[in-house]
């Protein structure tokens, strides 16, 4: 590599790369500021009095930035890059000072509502105005500096510094998930009062945490390839044992989940669950037949509606049973997927979707409005859903619903699972990927699609069904669009046409915010913000399947190409 | 001759035609109970009418924006709706201080023009930025992939306005000079209404013959037309994309304080009804049509005022205007049943759609 001549130009525009990326940074952190995250996170320790989330989401955001930096400033040497990071950690905390500066002048609380006292007293550090401002741009500076250091470092010293970082973070994200869990298990209930305080980690357990994890990784690097090599050089009936022995253990967990994890992380484990069967039904129609639907809470509405009307005691047309209901409720949910199906037939991509969502809407207003409201309860829903049972065992807490549940997940992925490498399922993916030519060769465009909506309504309905003799009564306002922006959502954080993506979308977008309380507020926000990160960076999902993960990274003029054939091809 | 038509005609094509007969059937038949009723008089028509023209008008010109966007990107622009939300809701801060000041009541029309200024300047910097930051790197990805961005994109403008300026309605401060009303004989206009329905017809008439008349207006149609030939034509794409982003922001803007005058208040949220019925405006004229959008906007607004009444009324219906956005999104799906190109998108849709 030629070296950089230091001219005093030369260095200027070498440092742009630094400037611009830390204007980012810049307004990413007064934007985090004045939006009220980093107040609202302040409530909560990662480490119990050392450092909340609120400071850690704008180191984290420092350190990204810098980081970024430093990736795209290294092709012109590794002092630059360095300088750059630096650079870059020192504007993203120069505009926070600014803020606090501009704050302590002008009362900027009349028009952003989070520029509170608190707020400055929150980027200072508790100081006094002096000392914490230094301290701010110091940290700045540590963090940028930290983190293009970091990013220059490989091997074991990269690793060792973030192993134990990231695990005292995730540890301290999810102790609410890690603290009851580990209490209810007799032993372990010591370590984990010693490792977590009631708010955070306590700062020997982070210690402690973060070395003995470093020290795991550490053997794992050391001795894990071997092992992984014996059990891949294990004779087959052997490895046959391995397996089952795995699955055993899988199905033992999931039956026990719920006596471990108590009653809050068991209703979150339902609701997620509630989402995963919506997010498997969509992802049939939108993973696998390429359908984007948006009005998909309407077949949710339907099944929760058809369940009430048919078992509510309030309305008192029938008294059906939970059971009896289900499969009218599921029929419904087919059915009515058939009929909003059939006249969006020949719409595709951008007009489907815009359809859907009108769908979506007109059954809300529908069950909304005054004018059907003997039928169907109108602003105030219908109570006196009666719980499902069987025998005398009521599904009525959360434990119990979370087996109601269980079992419609595990019919519903095994469902997935056979259609996906059916007939039927290699129809529907044909029609994703180009509906002329899955015509030409012989599909059947309108049975297939209506299979499609069908199953997937279906799905839906059966969910829909569950909700409403989990919560006792239905309101039309537990149906509105969001259901269905947040289950398109999580299929495609998790991999779209994935049925393990689905699961882990709907527990990082459904489950997470659930176990951060705080986060409520700003759900949709980081909703938004990790949906437009996720199609630029990595547009497959966390959980891809492997079909679309090859499609997505071929070669750009292919990709060209695709576009180009997409576009002119018309309806 | 009948076998042809056999050909021709699928099943589904017979239910679809068979759901829209019923609904056009009810529509009429609805009407026909409603005028023989005799529960609204003339005024109450005209009103509806007035409403319906000025409602529609600022649906028009947020369609503005949907329609150039997908003229030039064929991507539904989602967070649009979020576009004309930022306008007003920045302008805000600038009304309410002007209240307080008396600067309102004493200089309304220098005012609201710096009201309008900050709105449009406001809603085109985040529109540029918006497609700078998120559609620009998706250029070529499949079409899914920016739709989705799109709807990204537009929960974080909204919560960002929440968590910047707060949950809550904020109430926009009374213009004295638009209060009152005009009489006619026996009708009677709103002075708002009318201004509203003015000024959106000035601007309306300005975008179309900027895009008609000026250099940029028809680099930008060379564009929708066809990006690679307009490349090749010594056109700088990217620059036409990005203004007709910063155009359809300031429609969206300007739109946005209007719409804010009318019904007074705004809301982080406030986009997203107008939002999705622009776009409906925007399919019923034919997307990527520009004179379409105005009529489809125009219309949309007018259905929505005299529909309630005219369509349902008649049929029993209690509180029909509770269902207006239904009858909004049943147009919409009407339109795309019988005519997937819009009332005026012919030619585009042929080739394009």
């Amino acid at each position: 590599m030629r070296k950089n001549s230091p001219t005093s130009k030369g260095i200027l525009s070498s440092l742009k790369i630094g400037l611009k990326t830390g204007l980012v940074g810049a307004i990413l952190t007064v934007l985090l500021s004045l939006i009220g995250m980093v107040e609202a996170f302040s409530q909560r320790y990662i480490i119990h009095e050392v450092i909340s989330m609120g400071h850690t989401l704008l180191l984290l955001s420092g350190y990204f930035i810098a980081d970024r930096a430093a990736r795209r400033s290294i092709s012109k040497g590794k002092s630059l890059a360095l300088l750059n990071s630096l650079i870059s950690g020192f504007l993203s905390s120069g505009s926070l000072i600014l803020l606090i500066f501009l704050g302590a002048f002008v009362n900027l609380r009349s028009v952003f509502i989070n520029a509170s006292p608190v707020l400055y007293q929150l980027l200072l550090f508790g100081e006094e105005i002096r000392t914490g401002v230094l301290l701010l741009f110091f940290v700045g500076g540590v963090v940028g500096f930290f983190s293009g250091l970091l990013y220059l470092l490989t091997g074991w010293i990269k690793k060792l510094t973030l192993i134990p970082l990231g695990s005292i973070l995730i540890a301290g994200v999810l102790q609410d998930l890690l603290r009851p869990t580990l209490a209810a298990w007799g032993p372990l209930s010591i370590l984990s009062e010693w490792i977590f305080t009631a708010n955070g980690l306590s700062i020997s357990g982070a210690i402690v945490l973060g070395v003995s994890i470093s020290i795991g990784s550490l053997l794992w690097s050391f001795k894990g390839k071997s092992l992984q090599r014996g059990i891949k050089s294990l004779s087959g009936s052997k490895r046959k044992i391995f397996t089952y022995a795995g699955f055993l253990t899988l199905v033992f967990l999931l039956l026990v989940l719920p006596h471990l994890l108590g009653l809050f992380l068991s209703e979150v484990l339902t609701i997620v669950g509630l989402y995963i069967l919506l997010g498997l039904g969509l992802n049939i129609v939108v993973g696998y037949a390429g359908l984007l639907d948006l009005g998909y809470v309407a077949f949710f509405a339907i099944g929760a509606y058809t369940t009430a009307i048919l078992t509510s005691q309030e309305l008192g047309f029938f008294h059906f049973t939970f059971w009896s209901a289900l499969p009218i409720a599921i029929l419904m949910g087919i059915f009515s997927g058939v009929l909003l199906g059939i006249p969006v037939l020949k719409m595709r991509g951008d007009y489907l979707a815009i359809a859907t969502l009108g769908f979506g809407e007109i059954i809300r207003i529908l069950v909304l409005s005054d004018f059907l409201r003997p039928w169907l309860g109108g602003a105030q829903g219908i109570g006196k859903i009666p719980k499902a049972s069987i025998g005398s065992f009521e599904f009525a807490r959360p434990q119990e619903i979370y087996y109601l549940i269980l079992a419609g997940c595990l019919l519903v992925v095994f469902i997935s699972l056979r259609l996906k490498d059916s007939r039927i399922g290699r129809a529907w993916m044909a029609m994703r990927e180009d509906e002329d030519v899955a015509q030409a060769m012989g599909i059947n465009l309108v049975s297939t699609k209506l299979l499609a909506f069908a199953t997937g309504a279906g799905f839906s309905a059966l969910s829909g069904a569950i909700f409403a003799s989990k919560l006792g009564s239905v309101y039309p306002h537990s149906f509105n669009v969001m259901i269905s922006i947040n289950v398109v959502c999580l299929i495609i954080v998790g991999g779209m046409g994935s049925i393990p993506g689905v699961m882990v979308g709907a527990f990082a977008l459904v489950g997470l915010p659930e176990l951060l309380r705080e986060f409520a507020e700003y759900r949709l926000l980081v909703y938004g913000a990790a949906l437009v990160v996720m199609m630029l960076l990595k547009p497959e999902g966390l959980w891809p399947e492997a079909i679309r993960r090859r499609e997505l990274h071929e070669e750009p003029g292919e990709k060209l190409s695709n576009d180009s054939t997409q576009g002119t091809s018309g309806s | 001759m009948l076998h042809k038509i056999r050909e021709r005609v699928t099943p589904t094509d017979l239910i679809m035609w068979l759901i829209g007969t019923c609904l056009l059937f009810l529509m009429i038949w609805g009407s026909i109970a409603t005028i023989k009723g005799g529960t609204y008089s003339i005024h109450h028509w005209f009103d509806f009418v007035i409403f319906g023209l000025a409602q529609g008008s600022i649906y028009a010109l947020i369609a503005m924006g949907y329609t150039m966007v997908y003229g030039v990107l064929r991507m539904i622009n989602f967070a649009h709706s979020e576009v004309f939300m930022s306008g007003p809701y920045t302008a805000y801060y600038f009304a309410a201080a002007f209240y307080s000041s008396g600067l309102l009541d004493r200089q309304p029309i220098l005012c609201l023009m710096i009201i309008f200024l900050v709105a449009m300047s406001t809603s085109s910097g985040i529109a540029f930025l918006l497609e700078r930051v998120a559609y620009r790197p998706l250029r070529t990805a499949p079409r899914l992939i920016p739709l989705i961005t799109a709807i990204g994109a537009s929960f974080f403008l909204q919560y960002v306005f929440r968590g910047l300026f707060g949950s809550g309605f904020q109430a926009y401060p009374v213009v004295k000079i638009l209060e009152g009303e005009w009489r006619f004989g026996e009708f009677r206009l709103l002075k708002f209404q009318v201004i509203v329905i003015l000024a959106a017809a000035l601007l309306l008439a300005a975008l179309y013959s900027f895009i008609q008349r000026t250099k940029v207006g028809k680099a930008i149609r060379a564009v929708s037309e066809d990006k690679e030939t307009a490349y090749l034509m010594g056109i700088d794409v990217d620059r036409m994309i990005s203004t007709t982003f910063v155009i359809g922001g300031l429609a969206a803007g300007a739109a946005g304080v209007l719409y804010a005058l009318m019904f007074k208040q705004v809301h982080f949220f406030m986009g997203f009804i107008p939002g999705i019925k622009a776009f409906t405006a925007a399919v019923l004229g034919g997307i990527g049509n520009i004179p379409g959008a105005m009529l489809g906007g125009i219309f949309l607004g007018l259905i929505e005022s005299i529909g309630p009444s005219l369509f349902l009324d008649g049929l029993g219906i209690i509180a029909p205007y509770q269902l207006k956005d239904a009858i909004a999104f049943t147009m919409l799906v009407l339109v795309l049943i019988f005519r997937p190109t819009g009332i005026l998108g012919e030619r585009l849709a042929v080739k394009k759609a």
